[in-house]
């Protein structure tokens, strides 16, 4: 058997939950992260996390989390591991409860639940409003204690460059580099996890960090993994816009009470406070009584965008809705909602206790991403390796797992409120188990120190290349530019015709990302050379997720297309494999989803759906 | 403020070891603009007042929403996180410089590892037994949870350590954000278990002993959490313990 080693690429809520499993089971982990892992974007998760835990005494269940969750997603999602994620989600919940995380609480001093998007239960545990926040904490600081153990070695500041494969295209290591000294080396060992996030730096107007590159999903796939789902884009319906990046406003301040509305008059100019309750239109609660302005995001954020750029309503006639607080007593907005609402004091300069906020949506998050075998059939049997079945979170290729966003899993067409910061801590839960398991099953063949070397001066010789790029253009404004136009034309609303032309753009630049020049050339901490590669590496992916969208010609979940409205189970009840050609471009194929426990029902929020039990009286 | 440029001087240096020295960049004014903003424009105009193409100055940030910490930076005179750090609140020009009390990496990044070895040192977690099913944790009310959710914010930033003089060359001092943990997982119903051997730590050099009281912290923390009421707890809580190991060795296996 190999050594008890393995590599965990990215130090969110996924990756250090994984590290937590695997030191749990006498296994050494090098732990590689981009920032300081308790840096990492999990820190900016608010609103909670789900788990059928029934405080609330409403009869609520895993079984009716698992249908919320599997409908939330317009049934794209393969139902088998949903299923296992909902019924683990108490004990997920109770277990960074036991670590200190310091959630909400109830008069008898259990944790306190409330609502989120697309359920009627009171599921979500929660820690003000910065849940992800503390659930990293928590993590961070029990990978600490392993660190103290001598267990984890952790090589933060550092950025994965690609995966180390041996003759059969098992995975055995990676490269990276350390962003500081600008060195680039190897890590060895005989399973390696990817839980590298989300990829909001090719939208720009993001709730994403600036770290969530996307440059470690492309790499990997264009080393040959699969990149599944990729045109499934959660655009958050609420988030403060700005220029360098667009602030979340949690779906939480939504789940507490807050309301969505325009003013009835377009030509309005009171101020919003100022609009008496019969001149303002509130708009999802008008055309979803059941679930008012807590339907999914999907939902919500066309909604917005309709009522702005279609019916003209915004605030001041701009793209802009108010979502109110003001009607809500102070008290409870300061011990449930203080960490978002003072985000929206600082940064948009209002005073969201006493004015009405101005949101709008913004992308927010991946359901697609690196591709997983396990937990299904697939008419994708010969191109997969022998295993592939046997270990969960395992990609297309022997010994690389993926957790976290990064996978494409469990969220379907779209993803609920509050599943993510679930999503990602069974992912981590599964993987530490799993990749002991498939090491201690593995019989790998001898890595020969030159293969390795071969590896590391692919990266040294790509470096230098880039490093003697002397253009005219600088890289930041092509970034600006393919911000500017996924924007507009990959997010809430799709037309083919815009994909198209969508698609040329990026074709054109990455012509033009040959005529850029380096503004640093030097060798230490040279942030352009990184920005330089992964803005690359961006294009790349970018060309999956936009001809996956212009191929998917019907509206499911997130993905919606005016052209062709309706949900089309008989031609798409199916995930999108997008395969790189080695060149520039994505070959496409198509798997099957197992459908096997809930069998796919029209998906409509007008009416409550209750595990399964459609009720028209409820409210 | 109706300026059409914001005019930015930063103080850069290349290097650990190398001198630093000063440059002054103006870049094109949006209205809602904070300090990150302005090091973006920069880099995509690296050209200092003087006409000089430079390299673009060298930063980090990650949320730009006061929520992660890595931002921190001294923003005309006070450390801070650099995100929202609004134009409009500054006199011009705007100074940029590194955290002082921190060795550079380059330009304003520098290297707060030393803040992770102590949260190490003091042993700031939760002993779990294990990730197995043990059902749900202690119940603790909602007093008890919104004092520890406040402390529970630190994100590890750096800025009180920085506005700290007791944190300097001279002095191994643990800083405020450390201390504070201490009373973190020492308020917790399992962390209070071993609320000793947290106590052992910070009872020695560098430990809470090198207060002055200086009350810098409490200013300059970005999340106001209560520091010097921390530390002051903390005064009480080692008082007793060095009272009761006077009699008993001290417990602090863990």
């Amino acid at each position: 058997m190999s050594e008890k080693r393995i590599i965990v690429v990215g130090g969110g809520l996924a990756g250090l939950m994984n590290v937590i499993t695997a030191c749990e089971l006498g296994y050494k982990c090098d732990l590689v992260s981009y920032v300081a892992v308790r840096r990492s974007h999990s820190v900016c998760a608010q609103g909670g996390i789900n788990g059928a835990v029934n405080t609330m005494g409403e009869g609520d269940s895993p079984e009716f989390h698992f249908d919320d969750t599997v409908y939330g997603g317009d049934f794209l999602a393969n139902q088998p591991m949903v299923r296992d994620m909902c019924y683990d989600a108490p004990k997920t919940i109770y277990l960074l409860d036991r670590m200190g995380v310091t959630f909400n609480r109830t008069n008898e001093g259990l944790l306190d639940f409330r609502r989120f998007g697309g359920t009627l239960f009171n599921r979500t545990a929660f820690a003000g409003a910065t849940t992800g926040q503390q659930l990293i904490y928590g993590l961070d600081e029990q990978v600490r204690k392993y660190e103290a153990e001598g267990l984890v070695r952790k090589f933060e500041h550092h950025s994965f460059q690609g995966l180390i494969l041996d003759e059969a295209n098992n995975c055995r290591g990676i490269t990276m580099t350390d962003t500081q000294s600008m060195e680039t080396s190897s890590l060895l060992a005989d399973a390696v996890s990817i839980c590298t996030g989300g990829i909001g730096a090719i939208w720009g107007q993001t709730t994403n960090s600036t770290i969530c590159t996307g440059s470690a999903a492309s790499r990997c796939y264009q080393q040959g993994v699969w990149y599944a789902n990729g045109e499934f884009i959660q655009i958050h319906p609420t988030a403060i816009p700005g220029t360098d990046k667009c602030r979340l406003i949690s779906e939480s301040v939504r789940g507490e009470g807050g309301r969505v509305w325009v003013p009835k008059n377009p030509d309005e100019t009171r101020a919003g406070i100022d609009i008496p309750e019969g001149d303002r239109y509130y708009f999802l609660e008008e055309k979803y009584p059941a679930y008012g302005n807590l339907v999914p995001r999907d939902i919500a954020s066309r909604e917005l965008f309709d009522v702005c750029v279609n019916q003209n309503l915004g605030v001041g006639g701009g793209w802009k809705v108010y979502l109110d607080v003001t009607h809500i007593p102070e008290a409870t907005l300061r011990a449930k909602l203080a960490g978002v609402l003072e985000i929206y004091e600082k940064f948009a300069g209002e005073d969201p206790y006493h004015n009405p906020m101005m949101v709008f949506p913004a992308m927010h998050y991946t359901m697609g991403g690196l591709y997983i075998g396990y937990g299904k059939e697939t008419n994708k049997k010969d191109e997969l390796p022998a295993n592939w079945d046997h270990y969960k979170h395992m990609s297309n290729i022997n010994g690389l797992f993926v957790g976290g966003e990064s996978d494409y899993q469990y969220h379907g067409g779209n993803r609920l409120g509050a599943n993510s910061l679930l999503s990602c801590l069974w992912a981590g839960r599964v993987l530490g188990p799993e990749m002991a398991k498939y090491i201690e099953n593995s019989d790998l063949p001898e890595l020969s120190d030159t293969k390795v070397q071969g590896f590391v001066t692919e990266q040294d010789e790509a470096f230098a290349r880039v490093r003697q790029m002397d253009g005219k253009l600088n890289p930041h404004h092509l970034q600006d530019e393919l911000n500017r136009e996924m924007t507009k034309h990959c997010s809430v609303v799709r037309y083919n015709k815009d994909l198209e032309k969508l698609d040329e753009l990026v074709d054109d630049l990455l012509v033009r990302w040959e005529s850029c020049g380096l503004s640093d050339i030097g060798l230490n901490t040279n942030q352009e050379i990184v920005f330089m590669r992964e803005l690359r590496d961006r294009l790349i992916l970018t060309k999956a997720i936009v001809r996956g969208a212009i191929k998917r010609d019907e509206s499911r979940g997130a993905h919606f297309k005016p052209d062709f409205d309706k949900r089309d189970d008989e031609n798409w009840l199916k995930t999108t494999v997008a395969k790189y050609d080695g060149k520039r471009n994505p070959e496409f194929s198509y798997e099957d989803v197992d459908i096997s426990l809930i069998k796919p029902r029209l998906r409509s929020y007008a009416t409550a759906s209750h595990g399964g039990q459609e009720s028209k009286d409820e409210k | 403020m109706a300026e059409k440029t914001v005019h930015l001087r930063i103080r850069r240096q290349d290097g650990p070891d190398t001198a630093s020295y000063w440059q002054e960049f103006k870049v094109p004014y949006t209205p809602g603009m904070n300090v990150i903003t302005c090091l973006e424009e920069i880099r995509k105009n690296p050209v200092t007042t003087g006409g000089n193409a430079v390299a673009p100055v060298v930063w980090e940030c990650s949320c730009l929403e006061e929520v992660c910490g890595a931002c921190s930076a001294r923003i005309n005179g006070t450390p801070q996180q650099a995100c929202s750090a609004l134009v409009e609140q500054f006199s011009q020009p705007i100074t940029l410089e590194p955290l002082d009390t921190f060795p550079v990496v380059r330009d304003l990044m520098v290297d707060r590892e030393v803040m992770f070895e102590n949260l190490m040192r003091v042993k700031a977690w939760v002993p779990i037994d294990g990730t197995h099913d043990l059902g749900p944790g202690p119940r603790q009310s909602g007093k008890e949870q919104t004092w520890m959710y406040v402390l529970s914010r630190c994100m590890t930033c750096g800025c009180c350590t920085d506005a700290c003089p007791q944190v300097n060359v001279r002095n191994e001092f643990i800083g405020p954000a450390i201390l504070n943990q201490v009373r973190l997982f020492n308020g917790h119903p399992t962390g209070k278990m071993h609320a000793s051997a947290r106590l052992q730590a910070i009872m020695g050099p560098g430990g809470i002993v090198e207060c002055g009281n200086a009350q810098n912290c409490v200013k300059v923390c970005p999340k106001e959490i209560p520091l010097t009421q921390s530390i002051s707890e903390l005064g009480r809580q080692t008082l007793a313990e060095g009272i009761k190991t006077f009699f008993q060795k001290p417990d602090v296996e863990m």
